[in-house]
């Protein structure tokens, strides 16, 4: 029963990943009909966003202690970060060490500006055309993408720490009743989760009850009728497409701290995704989250000791395996509607 | 003898009842036109003739064979040929690729591997493309990617792809719908030759009545899903309870 | 000629041509010259150009004629790889059994994979040929490399070993990949002068196939086979009403483009006897859809063209370093010189991948016809202008539009 629950908890942070990125995709498939092969690297360059960040935050200048001698007998020389110097040692330190969170607030203008610029400058230009074309220049783009950011940050993954207080684990088994050690879990995983389902609340809140989600399901739902209702579709879709951008870089963001964010790692979580949203249904939102955290939760079963001995290497198609099936069986998806690219 | 037998045929969309026990008896050789105001079920029923839908209840015959769960390309071997409302051609094709395809699927059937042959070296067939595109005065146009074509010449073209295959029946939806003043008289007098010269049968639904009345030999009126009358013409023109639901509507 | 019309020969002819004197063509700068850096007259480079070329080739007769974006291809590749290195391993170094086994296997494989994915159409038909090429990547990389069933070798790749059975292996025969006793490394060099050209027993062998295969592709091209998959591109509707059934023409097509995938593999397996996993995984698969749109998807020529330049410059690009631009560009005053070699620095080198990101995001928003359409135009416009001067003295007679 622990061991089952700890599974689930496992699947919880890339299920949140998936989730998240699949949401952002079914948005912009749903609201514009683009295919964006670049999403994973819209998620990269958040994760990214977080690095850029801390090496900001550990810009320093150096000054000699004359009061020590390094093992050469030279005045000591000492690194203090720009920060430190503003704000006194120990903000300073702080603000260092929580530059991830910090990073949200960095990143949501960021990828709102990367949004824009992608879908004013390439992405409008293909409504029109086939899916296949669209399918070609996103990932065109994300090569590119992927491609500059190895060029200024290098193809080795880089640390990205939690805040000291979020790392670490908890003993998550002794607050539900199991015996303790039976279930210690990362206590940034919890976090990963916790924002996760915050974000997903926060864009369906949005769909929900604003005048503007409910023109966008509309949009989703009748694209034709929307648009003869005479409402300005097209700024819109901008707008739908830099938050969806917003997502995915937040995702990546808060991602850094599970696994350091290398330069490949959107393409990575790209072709999963992707997945993730054929399994839960084209253009259906519940449907990529629900996904998302299934597929992540399924992944993290066949990790087990057990699957991967009796199939060796299952963890790695499982997800692959499950797609097959899925729409195969169910060419919809499992909450996908009637007449989404069905033709 | 009737071709085509529809015998209560019923089809629901949800809570709609599309269709409600259609009958209906398509003569050989006649030109048979189906008219209903919109909602009437004319496309619905249409769609339940070719394969793409399957009704609910009911049977439907050509030639005393049942084309249900049949798939279109299945029905069309039989001897079916389909023009749709918009002209459905292979628009990056040209217009003799366009005529050569019907003529190698009546040939070769739903699917042949003759991936080592050459297009030219198929004499009858190229031949029989010549003849139909002369026929369907488009000799001139045959080198023309079909999609730079005006909107009359993709009907003749569709019409012409169609006839290629010798069908016993001929299903035309709309044929002459957004079309301007001459290109619909043109489509009339081409059906009318078509009528004319072949050993053919034509069903045709239409919203135009100066379309239906210059072609049709019976006349089907379909109302809220199920046949109001059938009779000839001149009977259908004079029908009190035909102008009360169709023609009434569109005269008042 | 061969049941070709006149275009369609001259254009065959012209292929062989160039690919049989391409020792000469790819080495025009003399060995030790400045410009020697530009050849391309490498055995191992000329191989990797056809070989790509019949990838591309292949995939062209699926994307190109039916419209159906395989994301998966590099699976079939992978597939041809693994099972030329079989056949080495236990028959013998000859590459003709393996080379016929890697098509056979690879058409196996695409006619599985094809039945599956050809039940859905459009982006969920690139995603499920993703999934399963993403599959097989893993199958081979880990799934089918263990000590109870290895088929793959996992991440060491396959490769042969001493005490391989290799039961057709003669004493005297070669101990690497052969012809009929004739090794696949066998070069001759023959120095001209300052130039140097090398002939290679692999890449006339890749070379001979390519033709061969080429040739099929055109008539494929100009079949009514060939048509009926361009009727698919065009309108699937329309093609069931007329009595024609989409399905098996596509999956004849993706079987089709299946085997060259597969014929490649085997082909790059018997240059060098090795098959790793690497060469399944989809960003190789996105390499042949990179080489077909930037050739010009459609065309016969294009795909070949496409794939050649890619892998043309991917080799020079990744010797260009900053060195070699400060050379280019010492005519420039000292500052400007350094600017230059600055902004053009992330291109180059292990930039490549940049710049063909962005060269292949410019075809295809602004040249959607590659390479081909790009010539085309070219010659388009040089046409009228030449034709603008020959009439330049009778239009003076005629009025101004």
């Amino acid at each position: 029963m622990d061991a089952i629950l700890l599974q689930i908890l496992n699947g919880l942070d890339k299920g949140s990943a998936y989730a998240l990125i699949a949401l952002g995709l079914t948005l912009i498939f749903g609201t514009l009909g683009v295919v964006n092969f670049a999403h994973g690297a819209l998620f990269m360059i958040g994760a990214f966003c977080a690095v850029t960040l801390q090496k900001l935050l550990n810009l320093s200048f150096e000054t000699l202690d004359e009061t020590q001698k390094d093992f050469l007998g030279n005045p000591l020389k000492v690194e203090t970060p720009y920060v430190e110097y503003w704000f006194g040692p120990e903000v300073g330190a702080t603000i260092i060490d929580w530059s991830v969170p910090l990073a949200i607030l960095f990143a949501i203008p960021v990828m709102l500006l990367v949004g824009y610029v992608m879908e004013r400058g390439l992405i409008k230009h293909f409504y029109k055309r086939p899916h296949a074309d669209q399918i070609l220049v996103t990932f065109g783009l994300a090569i590119v993408l992927q491609e500059i950011v190895k060029y200024f940050f290098g193809a080795n993954p880089i640390q990205t720490p939690p805040p000291d207080a979020l790392s670490g684990s908890v003993d998550l088994g002794i607050m539900v009743g199991f015996d303790p050690n039976a279930i210690i879990y990362p206590i940034w995983r919890l976090v990963y989760f916790g924002f996760a389902v915050g974000i997903i609340g926060a864009v369906f809140s949005f769909l929900q009850f604003t005048t503007f989600g409910m023109v966008v399901r509309a949009g989703m739902a009748d694209r034709e009728t929307v648009g003869l209702l005479g409402i300005n579709i097209d700024r819109r879709f901008t707008i739908m497409f830099g938050i969806a951008a917003a997502v995915a870089g937040l995702a990546g963001v808060m991602y850094g701290p599970l696994n350091p964010p290398n330069y490949h790692m959107g393409m990575d979580f790209l072709v999963l995704s992707f997945v993730v949203v054929v399994v839960g249904g084209m253009g259906s939102l519940p449907g990529a989250v629900l996904a998302g955290f299934l597929l992540g939760i399924l992944e993290s079963f066949a990790s087990t000791t057990w699957a991967t001995t009796t199939i060796p290497g299952i963890n790695q198609i499982i997800i692959y395996l499950v797609a097959i099936i899925v729409l195969l069986t169910r060419p919809r998806g499992l909450m996908g509607r009637k007449g989404v690219m069905e033709e | 003898m009737a071709i085509l037998r529809v015998k209560d045929v019923s089809k629901r969309f949800g809570g709609l009842k599309a269709l409600t026990d259609v009958n209906l008896n398509v003569e050989e050789n006649s030109v048979h036109a189906i008219i209903g105001p919109n909602g009437a079920g004319k496309s619905t029923l249409l769609n339940c003739l070719v394969g793409k839908l399957m009704p609910d209840t009911g049977s439907v015959l050509f030639n005393n064979n049942s084309v249900l769960g049949l798939e279109p390309f299945q029905i069309n071997q039989m001897g079916i040929s389909r023009v749709f409302q918009t002209p459905e051609i292979f628009g990056e094709l040209t217009v003799m690729e366009n005529m050569l395809i019907p003529i190698f699927a009546m040939r070769d059937g739903a699917f042949r591997m003759h991936a080592y042959e050459t297009i030219a070296n198929e004499r009858e067939v190229v031949e029989q493309a010549e003849a139909m595109l002369e026929e369907m005065n488009m000799a001139d146009k045959r080198e023309m990617n079909a999609a730079s074509l005006s909107r009359g010449d993709k009907r003749r073209l569709e019409i012409g792809m169609c006839l290629s295959q010798n069908p016993r029946l001929l299903l035309l939806d709309e044929p002459t719908a957004g079309m301007a003043r001459a290109d619909t008289n043109n489509t009339i007098d081409l059906l009318k030759q078509i009528k004319d010269e072949r050993d053919i049968t034509i069903a045709i639904i239409e919203h135009d009545m100066h379309v239906v009345f210059s072609l049709a030999e019976r006349i089907t009126v379909l109302a809220q899903g199920t046949p109001l009358v059938e009779d000839t013409p001149e009977n259908i023109r004079g029908n009190p309870k035909v102008r009360e639901a169709y023609l009434g509507e569109t005269a008042a | 000629m061969l049941g070709l019309n006149k275009k369609d020969t001259s254009l065959l002819i012209i292929v062989a041509l160039l690919t049989l004197l391409a020792p000469f063509i790819l080495n025009p700068f003399p060995e030790g010259s400045a410009m020697a850096q530009f050849n391309a007259g490498y055995p191992d480079l000329m191989q990797r150009f056809v070989i790509f070329g019949i990838f591309a080739i292949g995939f062209n007769i699926l994307f190109g004629l039916t419209g159906y974006l395989s994301f998966g291809h590099a699976a079939f590749l992978g597939v041809g790889s693994y099972s030329a290195v079989w056949m080495f391993k236990l028959l013998s170094y000859n590459v003709i059994p393996a080379i016929a086994l890697s098509v056979v296997v690879a058409g196996l494989f695409s006619l599985l994979i094809g039945f599956v994915s050809l039940r859905r159409s459009g982006i969920y038909f690139s995603i499920l040929t993703l999934a399963f090429a993403q599959m097989s990547f893993a199958l081979a990389y880990s799934v089918l490399s263990n000590p109870k069933f290895n088929l793959t070798n996992g991440e060491t790749g396959l490769q042969v070993y001493a005490d391989d059975p290799q039961i057709l292996q003669g004493a005297n025969s070669p101990d690497l990949p052969h012809l009929f006793g004739l090794p696949m490394r066998a070069t001759y060099t023959m120095d001209v002068g300052a130039w140097s050209f090398d002939f290679n027993a692999g890449y006339y062998l890749c070379a001979v196939i390519m033709m061969v295969v080429f040739y099929l592709a055109i008539r494929i091209f100009r079949s009514p086979f060939g048509m009926m998959l361009r009727a698919v591109k065009s309108n699937q509707q329309r093609m069931n009403y007329t009595g024609l059934n989409s399905k098996p023409y596509t999956l004849a097509a993706f079987v089709i483009s299946g085997m060259y995938a597969g014929l490649a593999g085997g082909l790059m397996a018997a240059m060098d006897p090795l098959a790793g996993a690497e060469r399944m995984q989809w960003t190789a698969s996105g390499e042949v859809v990179l080489m077909t749109i930037l050739g010009g998807t459609g065309t016969l020529i294009g795909p070949v063209l496409g794939a050649g330049f890619i892998k043309y410059f991917e080799n020079i690009f990744s010797k260009i370093n900053d060195n070699v631009l400060h050379s280019w560009f010492a005519f420039l005053p000292d500052g400007l010189e350094d600017a230059v070699v600055f902004l053009i620095h992330p291109f180059i080198g292990k930039g490549w991948h940049l710049t063909l990101g962005i060269l292949f995001m410019l075809v295809v928003i602004y040249l959607p016809g590659g390479l081909v359409e790009g010539g085309q135009r070219l010659l388009k416009r040089f046409k009228r202008k030449k034709k603008d001067t020959d009439d330049a003295p009778s239009g003076k007679t005629e009025p101004a539009e």
